[in-house]
């Protein structure tokens, strides 16, 4: 099946038409050495039900998260999303379109993206949102390019408790481009270490990345981070979780040049890691920086009110090797999610996210330190993820909860070999019953076996 | 034109409720809280659907019409693969998950991997790249990690003036100097000219194939010899791959990297724009720096593997758009090795079919024929004072997509039309009776083309005021 | 400015000398027209120095941009701040007030080796270029 339409009648019609007496006629350009001999060695087609059957099959291989009582986070997480989010999202009209060149036929794509801007804006309290990145880490390594343009320096600065992922992103891009990274340690309340920060800066840096919460959860004194790189030039990168800005005061707040994060929290699935959501906001002055599509306001030949892409003289299609950016194809139909979750939830419901997620971390902190054998390592505020050291190896314990219905979080001792093979890193979203966190607690006490 | 959801905000509305929070805390206990509002709208649950319903029938959409933008390959989006995509299964992976708890999802994206190597040839895949400019960005990464490894210098890289911006772009964030080749009278890489630019400090050639002219490379024997011979690789640029499954196997030829877009050729959709899938498969020299982690079939089921001490690293924090790869791989197994064979066939057939139709009204500056797609040019109508821009905004009004206009950029007033396998002759003669009308018009009304479009939900934006004062976020103080 | 006391550079800047060694610049009406709707330039600032051929700033339309170089070396000693607010005014007056900078040139001798206003006219004959471009995706 591969969804053709036309017919053996139809071809021979457009054959006759095009004035050649069979298809080979057309491939003549295509030197016949060079042709493929035969058939590819592919799978034989599937009938639609057929097709069904097996990746039904393949999906049951499966045992996804969101079917547990699921503690894991590390940028990934797993939320309620409003039944309003997939409606809009599974509508054709949104997804079947392709990127909004032709604006008179593209607005309702294009007035999304630009109240997806909007909303990007107001949670990150920045003055401009682009129409999205790919994700959270090339978010941030994007970010990275802008600062260098911006500083001429090739060396940024960033928190060891970053993302191992979203550091090994950075070191990918950060090498292509020549760019030293250095890493700025945590002391051992989880928070960057300020003394190893000024040192750092003393040579020139293009930028600092603030991570709030950093990986571990902890909420970082960002405005005094913020402050100290700014007062040696350096440009500050927030790398932000979207809900967190709710309850703890936005990179706009102190002062952040650039504020870039994983906008998986509003409303998309985990989906094994992808698509993602990168969301990227800035202050005015370096907009003619920024890398990704923006949206603008206007007006049509008739004065009536419309949207279209801007400052498009940014970008590969117009400027080419020297354009911010070779993004093209971006995240929008992520974008638009998150535009549709934000709304649903609104000012209070998103809040409250932030606030059950903050409630529930902490009763289960709470909770897990009064277990015999396990303590909380770092003494720094959190959000709603926390660093957990276990009276046992994280990947047995990880083992065992995962037979009872629970995923206890992510193992650290792999991608943070100092805190030890016992370290966890626990995350509790609104998601979570207070059941849950009591069954939590039980199994790491040993008082329940299973499910 | 519609309010915007801030606008039709009213204090105290929601379109979701929470479940009760069943472990309150008295206060929050958090340094720097925020102290400003949010300002997020509150709506009710039926405007809100309202608002949305509203805005997606301001849409042109596949399921609406043909959407001939060339090099684009906007094919139908086939609905068993949207509902196999939104299985809780899939959905539900947290990409921290245990192997053993993935092992469907590490399963597909291992025969989708092998999938594309048989397809195209190329020995080694990865999945990782989010869109197609990022497997551009990944594949240069993998040539800069292949010459550094050699102990080689090489500073350039050549792309045709016929190429897309992406690919000059994308050489440049890795600090390779883009080196533009002239394309010939035919509208392809001349081998003697070639010779002349590739030296030992060519990294690689970075080409289209078929170009987006949407004509093949008849010389691409003899220019893949060029470049091997002073040391350089070949990158292909698989935009246009719907061209060649069954045809051609880069692999075959000697590409040494390429990238593919799952979002064109294997059918899943744009999304307004995204998201996309670009895996980049590569010959076996270079296999051994492909980005980590690899997908591995062992005697234990799937699993992923970090270990590459050559590997450029990751491009992405997890696999890639997992969620694209379920779509894509779904229209593989729908369609199989004769099928995609098909695919081009078809997509060569309505492309030459639709240029047949077309000619006589349009400039052709590079004759056929074709692969799947052809680029007009609209200089014959500039004597009536029209551009290819009011061509294909009088197409708008006809009820139809407008394929790309401007592009490329060695054709004046292109108008590059890729139709695709999908379209019935029903479908593209309409399309080229529209087509047809409108150079018609050009000469004896150009003003319904200057006017156009005018049964759209807004007409032609004022994009210069919006460049000068961009208006990029709305106001705050409305809600 | 008279466009026919002009010098002309082939990337399409103007030169009009005043004062001896005061050298102001823009773009000619033809270049204005070719980008289209100016909606943004960049500009060297003042006190900085500039060398003759060099690219200095860029002139943006809506969906094209192009470099502008400098017809002749030298210090910029002054910037048309009306021009960088408003860049339309280069469409409406490339000659007068859509003036971009004036140099202090070092060496009037640069003069010698741009066109007059009759060659640039000619060069204009043989020229012929595409303008402005949408793209598809990748």
């Amino acid at each position: 099946m591969s969804y053709i339409q036309n017919t053996d009648a139809d071809r021979a019609e457009m054959l006759g038409a095009i004035g050649v007496r069979s298809f080979d006629e057309l491939l003549e350009p295509i030197p016949e050495a060079l042709r493929v001999k035969g058939v590819l060695a592919l799978d034989p087609p599937l009938a639609e039900a057929a097709l069904a059957a097996h990746l039904g099959a393949l999906a049951g291989r499966n045992r996804p998260a969101a079917g547990a009582a699921s503690f894991l986070g590390g940028g990934i997480y797993d939320r309620h999303i409003p039944a309003l989010v997939r409606y809009v999202a599974s509508r054709s009209e949104f997804y079947t379109s392709y990127t909004p060149y032709q604006a008179e036929v593209s607005q309702g794509t294009l007035q999304a993206i630009y109240e997806y801007q909007s909303l990007v804006c107001r949670v990150t309290g920045m003055d401009v949102a682009n129409a999205s990145m790919y994700d959270g880490a090339t978010a941030l390594a994007e970010a990275m390019l802008m600062a260098v343009a911006i500083k001429g320096a090739p060396r940024i600065l960033v928190p060891r408790a970053l993302s191992p992922r979203y550091r090994a992103v950075l070191a990918s891009y950060a090498a292509a481009r020549g760019i030293s990274v250095v890493e700025i340690p945590h002391g051992a309340d989880g928070l960057l270490d300020g003394a190893r920060l000024e040192s750092s800066l003393g040579e020139k840096t293009a930028a600092l990345v603030v991570a709030q919460p950093n990986y571990f959860g902890v909420v970082e004194n960002a405005g005094e981070l913020a402050a100290l790189a700014r007062a040696k030039g350096a440009v500050v990168i927030a790398c932000v979780d979207p809900v967190s800005c709710a309850l703890i005061a936005p990179p706009g707040e102190y002062g952040a040049d650039v504020a870039v994060g994983e906008g998986q929290s509003l409303g998309l699935p985990q989906s094994y890691g992808g698509p993602l959501l990168g969301f990227m906001a800035t202050r005015k002055e370096h907009v003619r920086r920024m890398p990704g599509r923006l949206v603008s306001g206007t007006v049509d030949i008739d004065g009536k009110r419309g949207y279209v892409m801007t400052l498009q003289t940014r970008e590969q299609h117009i400027r080419r090797e020297k354009a911010t950016s070779n993004i093209c194809t971006n995240e929008a139909l992520c974008a638009l999610s998150a535009a549709v979750y934000l709304a649903a939830l609104g000012e209070k419901g998103f809040r409250e996210v932030a606030e059950q997620s903050y409630a529930k971390s902490h009763a289960l902190a709470g909770m897990l330190a009064g277990v015999r054998g396990a303590r909380l390592p770092f003494g720094g505020p959190f959000f709603q993820e926390f660093v957990l050291e276990l009276p046992e190896a994280a990947a047995a314990f990880a083992a065992r909860a995962s037979a009872a219905g629970i995923l206890p979080g992510i193992p650290l001792g792999a991608d943070f070999p100092e805190l030890g093979e016992r370290a966890i890193l626990v995350a509790v979203t609104e998601k979570r019953t207070r059941s849950e966190l009591e069954r939590y607690r039980d199994l790491l006490a040993g008082k329940e076996a299973g499910r | 034109m519609s309010a915007t959801i801030f606008e039709k905000s009213k204090a105290g509305r929601r379109a979701y409720r929470l479940p009760e929070n069943d472990c309150p805390v008295e206060r929050i206990d958090l340094p720097h809280l925020r102290t400003s509002a949010l300002g997020l709208p509150e709506i009710g649950e039926q405007d809100a659907v309202r608002h949305y319903v509203e805005l997606a029938a301001k849409n042109y959409h596949v399921d609406k019409g043909i959407y001939p933008l060339g090099s684009c390959t906007m094919k139908y989006n086939p609905l068993v693969n949207e509902e196999a995509a939104r299985l809780d299964g899939f959905t539900g992976l947290h990409p921290a998950q245990d192997d053993a708890d993935a092992q469907g999802a590490l399963e597909l994206m291992y025969r989708l991997e092998r999938s594309l190597s048989e397809i195209t040839g190329m020995s080694a895949f990865t999945l990782q790249p989010a869109a197609g400019a990022h497997g551009e960005l990944t594949g240069i990464m993998l040539a800069r990690a292949y010459f550094l490894d050699r102990g080689e210098k090489r500073a350039t890289v050549l792309i045709p003036d016929s190429a897309h911006g992406t690919n000059p772009a994308s050489v440049a964030i890795c600090g390779f100097k883009p080196k533009t080749v002239s394309s010939n009278e035919r509208g392809l890489i001349d081998p003697a000219a070639l010779e002349k630019e590739v030296t030992e400090e060519t990294a690689a050639l970075m080409l289209t194939l078929p170009n987006t002219l949407g004509l093949f490379e008849r010389d691409i024997h003899e220019i893949v010899r060029i470049v091997h011979a002073k040391g350089g690789l070949v990158y292909m640029d698989g935009a246009n791959l719907n061209a060649l499954m069954g045809i051609v196997r880069p692999g075959d030829i000697g590409v040494d990297v390429m990238h593919v877009n799952l979002h064109k050729t294997f059918s899943t959709p744009h999304g307004g724009g995204g998201p996309g899938s670009g895996p980049v498969g590569v010959a076996p020299r270079l296999a051994p720096f492909l980005p980590v982690p690899r997908v591995v079939a062992g005697p234990d089921g799937y699993r992923l593997d970090d270990a590459a001490p050559k590997s450029i690293g990751r491009v992405h924090p997890y696999c890639g758009n997992f969620n694209v790869f379920v779509k894509a791989y779904a229209y593989i197994r729908a369609t199989g090795g004769e099928g995609l064979r098909e695919v081009s066939r078809n997509a060569i057939i309505n492309a030459n079919y639709l240029l047949s139709r077309l000619r006589g009204f349009y400039d052709l500056k590079y004759p056929g024929p074709c692969m799947h797609e052809f680029v007009l040019s609209a200089r014959n109508l500039k004597r009536y004072d029209v551009r290819a821009t009011d061509v294909v905004k009088r197409l708008l009004d006809y009820g139809l997509h407008a394929p790309t206009v401007y592009f490329p950029l060695i054709v004046e007033e292109a108008l590059m039309i890729e139709p695709v396998e999908t379209e019935s002759k029903e479908t593209l003669d309409r399309f080229a009776d529209a087509l047809a009308a409108i150079a018609g018009e050009a000469e004896r009304s150009p003003d319904k083309l200057h006017e156009a479009p005018v049964t759209t939900p807004v007409r032609r934006l004022d994009e210069a005021n919006a460049a000068r004062c961009p208006d990029l976020c709305c106001p705050g103080d409305l809600d | 400015m008279n466009p026919e006391e002009c010098k002309f550079t082939k990337e399409h800047e103007w030169v009009y000398i005043e004062d001896g060694d005061t050298a102001i610049i823009g773009i000619s009406d033809y270049a204005a027209g070719e980008l289209g709707d100016i909606v943004y330039i960049e500009l060297p600032n003042a006190g900085q120095k500039v060398t003759q051929m060099d690219p200095i700033g860029s002139i943006e339309a809506v969906k094209t941009v192009a470099d502008l170089y400098s017809p002749v070396s030298g210090e910029v000693i002054e910037v048309n701040e009306k021009a960088v607010a408003k860049p339309e005014i280069v469409n409406k007056s490339p000659y007068d007030d859509g003036w971009f900078i004036k140099i202090r040139m070092d060496d009037p001798g640069d003069l010698e080796v741009l066109f007059s206003y009759d060659e640039y006219r000619d060069f204009l004959g043989e020229e012929g270029a595409g303008k402005d471009e949408d793209a598809e995706d990748r």
